[in-house]
């Protein structure tokens, strides 16, 4: 299929993926878009897929169905083409593990006509206080920034970048983002896999949501949390296990005359969803006190990311 | 050349020749600063020297050759098996575990650019090979036929293809731990019965007549009949250019990048 179908400004364009490892369907028609001067975030649980997409767009790997076009290009077919224009960071990272980081650094660099100042990259990313260690003595966090500074230091149009925050402490973790921010800024086009939502909902101007190989949703964080049930604000209430909080539902729609519902989802952990305002919360407190339970936490919100992803993908374990 | 989408600056690639020559220096580099495979290329081959010329331990009929002339072709063919095969087998299959291959070829390298750098390489580390053993066996007295030096060069040259190319079929296809135990496996076996330091027509039983066959038994009668002076057979050379068609075709079918 000709990208003819893709909107102005769209960097990476996969309509019907498919990829199939021995008999089993990892990608099942996977449709998705990333766009310039964008952060789109492929959030997922861990074997949804996710990875042998991004594979399949970085030419890696080669799709057993649909079309994959990234800058309106092939990524097999148009691979030297693309290469020069295409950023790429491994889940598994792909350092050599013999070199020092430097000069890891300044080899992947060597491989562009004008590469980014690397000193300046490097100080972004905390890479001088280990320039001169081998790749194979750097910690889990240190390997992720270097591997990111590989894939950035080409000035690319595209980057692809596999759950780039993994293994990072808070600041790793900042500056990370830091730099995907800018490169945003800059024009390019991000593409990040990830099952961290707070990554997904800091970073990503837009998310698909991956589950058994398809996107089963689509849309900027504020659309996703607003679709679907339970969008109305929630009260999240952290309390002894057990509470009776039927009895306060009903309490509350009595006050004020709408629709309350209140659940356990897990000990100790209630919501208690309808039309919060400062009134249904002290209610909630009075109701509290007479049943002389402190709360240790209340939150008055919408649903969060988290919700709403675990609303799609369950909550079972796999 | 590219669309008018472009953000910022946009690099570009560099030269393919500037690429390769990069990815050549990289490898070489990281060959000649590991400890085992400094140990397995230069310090192993040069000890053979020294030892098989200066004790007697390996009983070798020389043919009237005095034995620094005789020993040397074998050590040299041996060089280029370390290097192109035990060493190269070993750093490609962690390289290929480790995810370094697949990352460098989403760089504008490629797959292609990256092959070319370990070829390369491989001669880079080559070059410094012949140079510190050659200058061992001169100091020895080693004296090669100046005729056969051209000739030699293009044997390490075939050789170097033959087993660079089983290096990379071993390296695509295997475990990491498996490829490290057979390369090491397979290097003792070709130097005590494939050919390379001791004839072909030297080992006992049967091993005469396949070590021939071997590419190392080719490498190893082709260097010694160059550097003595009584050509290259042309044996070597058919059997040379045969295991490299057919490990490079292996290598190219079956090589798996993940």
């Amino acid at each position: 299929m000709p990208t003819t179908d893709a909107p102005p400004g769209a960097a990476v364009v996969v309509r019907g993926l498919r990829k199939t490892y021995g008999g089993r369907d990892v990608v099942d028609g996977l449709d998705l878009q990333a766009t310039a001067g964008a952060v789109t975030a492929v959030l997922g649980p861990n074997g949804a897929g996710k990875t042998t997409t991004v594979e399949c767009c970085e030419g890696l790997r080669s799709p057993d169905g649909g079309t994959v076009r990234v800058l309106g290009l092939d990524p097999v077919a148009d691979a030297a083409r693309l290469r020069p224009r295409v950023g790429v960071m491994l889940q598994d990272g792909g350092l050599p593990t013999g070199v020092r980081a430097a000069e890891m650094l300044r080899h992947v660099a060597a491989m562009y006509a004008a590469p980014r100042d690397l000193h300046e990259l490097s100080a972004r990313l905390g890479l001088d206080a280990f320039a001169r260690t081998t790749v194979r003595r750097l910690s889990g966090g240190q390997r992720q920034r270097l591997a990111l500074a590989a894939a950035v230091v080409g000035r690319p149009e595209v980057v692809f970048l596999d759950e780039p925050s993994a293994g990072l402490d808070p600041q790793s973790r900042h500056a990370v983002w830091d730099l995907v921010r800018e490169l945003r800024d800059e024009g390019v086009a991000v593409v990040l896999t990830t099952h961290l939502m707070a990554e997904a909902e800091d970073l990503a101007d837009l998310v698909h949501v991956v589950d058994h190989g398809r996107v089963i949703a689509s849309g900027s964080v504020p659309e996703l949390v607003a679709a679907g049930p339970g969008s109305s604000p929630t009260i999240r209430l952290e309390a002894r296990p057990g509470l009776d909080v039927a009895a306060l539902a009903t309490r509350l729609a009595e006050d004020d005359g709408d629709a309350w519902t209140a659940a356990e989802p897990s000990p100790g952990v209630y919501t208690v969803t309808g039309d919060a305002g400062p009134a249904a919360l002290a209610t909630l407190t009075a109701w509290l006190a007479e049943q002389d339970v402190l709360a240790r936490r209340v939150t008055v919100g919408r649903r969060t990311l988290e919700d709403v992803f675990l609303d799609l993908t369950g909550r079972h374990l796999r | 050349m590219s669309p008018s989408t472009t953000p910022a600056v946009h690099a570009g690639a560099a030269s393919p020749a500037r690429r390769v020559a990069a990815q050549a220096g990289f490898e070489t580099r990281a060959i000649l600063r590991n400890g085992e495979q400094l140990l397995v290329t230069i310090v192993v081959p040069v000890l053979l020297l020294v030892g098989l010329v200066r004790t007697s331990v390996v009983e070798l009929d020389t043919a009237g050759a005095t034995r620094v002339d005789f020993v040397t072709p074998g050590v040299l063919a041996l060089a280029c098996v370390t290097t192109a095969f035990t060493s190269q087998s070993i750093a490609t299959a962690f390289d290929r575990r480790n995810g370094v291959l697949r990352l460098l070829a989403t760089t504008p390298l490629g797959r292609g650019g990256l092959l070319a750098g370990k070829v390369l390489g491989v001669l880079a580390v080559e070059a410094v090979q012949v140079v510190v053993i050659g200058t061992v066996a001169l100091a020895l007295g080693w004296r090669p036929e100046p005729t056969g030096l051209l000739p030699a060069a293009g044997l390490l040259l075939l050789g170097t293809a033959a087993f660079t190319a089983l290096a990379l079929l071993l390296a695509g296809t295997l475990r990491a731990e498996g490829v490290l135990a057979v390369a090491n496996l397979v290097l003792v076996l070709l130097v005590v019965g494939g050919g390379l330091i001791v004839p072909p027509a030297e080992l006992p039983g049967p091993l005469a007549h396949v070590a021939a066959f071997l590419p190392s038994g080719a490498l190893g009668e082709g260097l010694r009949g160059a550097l003595l002076g009584d050509g290259v057979p042309a044996l070597s050379v058919v059997v040379l250019v045969a295991w490299t068609a057919a490990f490079g075709a292996g290598a190219g079918r079956l090589f798996r990048w993940h």
